[in-house]
């Protein structure tokens, strides 16, 4: 194989890897905003504090990181329960800008805590991941990248079966589909937006520690969730199919772009993406079209 | 107190000031304005410009947001494309200071309407996150055209002249940046007495209707885009005469953040929303400053927890006033009013 090609495989598997973090954070826009049509920017700080609850339990308390790890995702998980019952729950029916600028709010106070906590400069979490490189035939892949794919996998799939077997995930896309017909059917809806709300920030928070094992973590990486953002919106908000794809392509995509054009095209070309995408299918490509009457 | 309202024409009931107590506090207001500057000290005469600046950029956004219910989160681009257009006539044309600032808000007009363009086809968040996208791709643009906008150093601008008069001490920009401001809230103030700014609330209210109604949705869309990128232009243009130094960092997303905050505590829709919560939004990190001084023999290194405190604090801000006061300041100052109105004799 030639190197050039064998080179290119490489940046594309590491893309691929990163694009499977991708959409799992997008999974967590998407679980949410199904249930609860809130878009949740906060996802990101979520994502952040993730990270940072797995330093503070394996670096800290000196838990392994199998311990540490269930309780980090159990963490955001309970924060997006309580974030859910004491703020979401009464603003919900208002103007979803007004929803959406409660979730910034509270990602600017998740920051500032953060940063009240552990301070501001950036930590690497604690080795959990052993760091010998895996071949794929003749490509080298980062095994970090690896696990988390497989991971981000893994957890996608599981999802998408529980959509589709398991009771709450039926009762989670009646609910996304008429809620009055939800309610009228015996569903507890209000029940279902605290699941969806726990269980796709505690999905975020599991993405964070992944991304921290790879990246380390900083009071300021809740930025990779404005790249999940870009996802859930080319992908179609309401699709976990679409946050899957989606995620796949954009990792690859911005792989590609910081390798062919340089790091400082990455921005660039994924923004770019998402006015395209917008300006051609406004509502995703998984996306279902809201028609709207007066 | 006030009885009745006895007008006899519709100039009278769309007048800015329809009762005397109004014109009278006005008065007081303006009086106030112009005695600030010999009453604070320079570190105080800084905030006030700054606020001033601020209170161009939010009324902007306000009549963009607040009265056309698009949202927009790339507000801080504007500046910027203003803040740029600015240094740029200033360091290689030489041109007048207040041609450069037209330019400036035209410029950042001619952007607004580019990133307007998909207003007609998204809407709501979509539309919000469309600007984010326009905001960095504008960032982008900033860093790297560097023949214009001098890369990642950014332009120095030199010190304000008028009339061969260097303004370059706080007490001498006030008497530039509070009189543009004036004039500029003014303006929105007065635009909607007019048909177009009618137009704009028709829009916000139900944009289909409207268009039923006869109001051609992409122009005023557009049209709304551009006075209020326009305003954001004046705004960054005062900025870089003002701060002396224009860089890709100056206006980054968390500026857009705090315009829209700043909109959404003081009121949004309501012109005097804009000002009050520019005015809050800016004074409240100083307060905090202050308090944590205050608590500084109190607490070890208070010092290093100011930046996180704010953070939070201004986050905070933002829920606190979502959740419990959507109309923000401006309901607040509504209901003092209304307190008053019927004073000495029922409370």
């Amino acid at each position: 194989m030639s190197g050039d090609l064998l080179f290119f495989i490489e940046i594309s598997l590491a893309g691929l890897g990163s694009g499977a973090l991708l959409a799992l954070t997008a999974l967590a826009f998407v679980l949410i905003y199904k249930a609860t049509r809130v878009v949740n920017l906060a996802v990101s700080e979520v994502l952040m504090l993730g990270g940072y609850l797995f330093f503070a339990f394996a670096a800290g308390l000196g838990l392994s990181a199998w311990v540490a790890l269930p309780l980090s995702i159990l963490g955001g998980g309970l924060l997006g329960g309580i974030v859910e019952r004491g703020v979401i729950r009464p603003m919900l029916g208002e103007n979803p800008i007004s929803v959406f600028m409660v979730t910034v709010g509270l990602g600017s106070i998740l920051v500032g805590m953060a940063e009240l906590i552990w301070g501001a400069e950036p930590k690497s979490l604690p080795a959990f991941i052993s760091t010998t490189p895996l071949f794929l035939g003749e490509a080298y892949v980062s095994r970090k990248i690896a696990v988390a794919f497989v991971v981000a996998g893994v957890t996608i799939s599981v999802f998408l079966a529980l959509f589709r077997f398991w009771r709450g995930g039926v009762a989670l896309r009646a609910t996304a589909t008429d809620q009055a017909a939800a309610y009228s059917c015996g569903i507890n809806v209000p029940g279902v937006f605290s699941v969806a709300w726990i269980v796709g920030c505690a999905t975020a928070a599991g993405a964070g520690v992944l991304l921290g094992a790879i990246g380390g973590i900083s009071t300021t990486m809740g930025v990779f969730g404005l790249s999940a953002l870009v996802v859930v919106i080319v992908g179609g908000l309401d699709s976990i199919l679409g946050a899957l794809i989606g995620g796949l392509a954009l990792g690859l995509i911005q792989s590609w772009a910081s390798t062919y054009l340089g790091g400082e095209y990455t921005s660039v070309v994924t923004f770019g993406l998402l006015i395209v995408a917008m300006m051609i299918r406004p509502y995703g490509l998984f996306g279902t079209h809201e028609i709207e009457r007066l | 107190m006030i009885i009745g309202t006895a007008k006899e024409s519709y100039r009278a009931d769309e007048a800015l000031l329809t009762t005397q107590p109004q014109r009278v506090w006005m008065a007081i207001f303006l009086a106030a304005l112009v005695a600030l500057p010999f009453a604070l000290n320079d570190y105080w005469l800084y905030l006030a410009c700054l606020v001033a600046i601020n209170v161009t950029a939010a009324t902007g956004l306000n009549i963009l947001t607040g009265f056309t219910g698009l949202v927009s989160l790339g507000h801080a681009a504007f500046m910027a494309v203003g803040a740029y257009t600015v240094a740029w006539a200033e360091t290689r044309l030489g041109t007048p200071f207040f041609i450069n600032l037209i330019a400036g808000g035209l410029v950042a007009a001619a952007f607004g309407i580019l990133v307007g363009l998909p207003s007609l086809r998204v809407k709501g968040l979509y539309l919000a996150i469309a600007t984010i996208a326009a905001s960095f791709i504008l960032h982008f643009c900033f860093i790297h055209f560097d023949g214009i906008t001098g890369g990642a150093t950014g332009i120095n601008v030199p010190p304000l002249s008028i009339f061969g008069i260097e303004l370059a001490t706080y007490f001498r920009l006030y008497w530039v940046i509070m009189p543009i401001t004036a004039v500029m809230v003014l303006g929105a103030a007065n635009l909607f007495r007019t048909r177009i700014g009618r137009a704009f609330i028709a829009i916000r209210d139900r944009d289909i209707s409207a268009e039923v109604l006869g109001i051609p949705l992409l122009r005023y869309k557009l049209m709304s885009f551009s006075i209020a990128s326009f305003y954001a232009g004046m705004a960054g243009g005062l900025w870089a005469y003002f701060f002396r130094v224009v860089t890709p960092e100056s206006f980054p997303l968390l500026t857009s953040i705090f315009l829209l905050a700043a909109i959404i505590v003081g009121g949004m829709g309501a012109i005097i929303g804009g000002i009050a919560g520019a005015i809050f939004m800016t004074l409240a990190p100083e307060l905090l400053r202050f308090g944590m001084e205050w608590i500084s023999p109190l607490v070890p290194n208070a010092g290093a927890l100011l930046s996180p405190v704010r953070t939070v604090v201004f986050g905070a801000l933002i829920v606190g006033f979502l959740i419990f006061e959507p109309q923000g300041l401006a309901e607040i100052i509504q209901r003092i009013r209304r307190y008053f109105r019927l004073w000495p004799f029922r409370t």
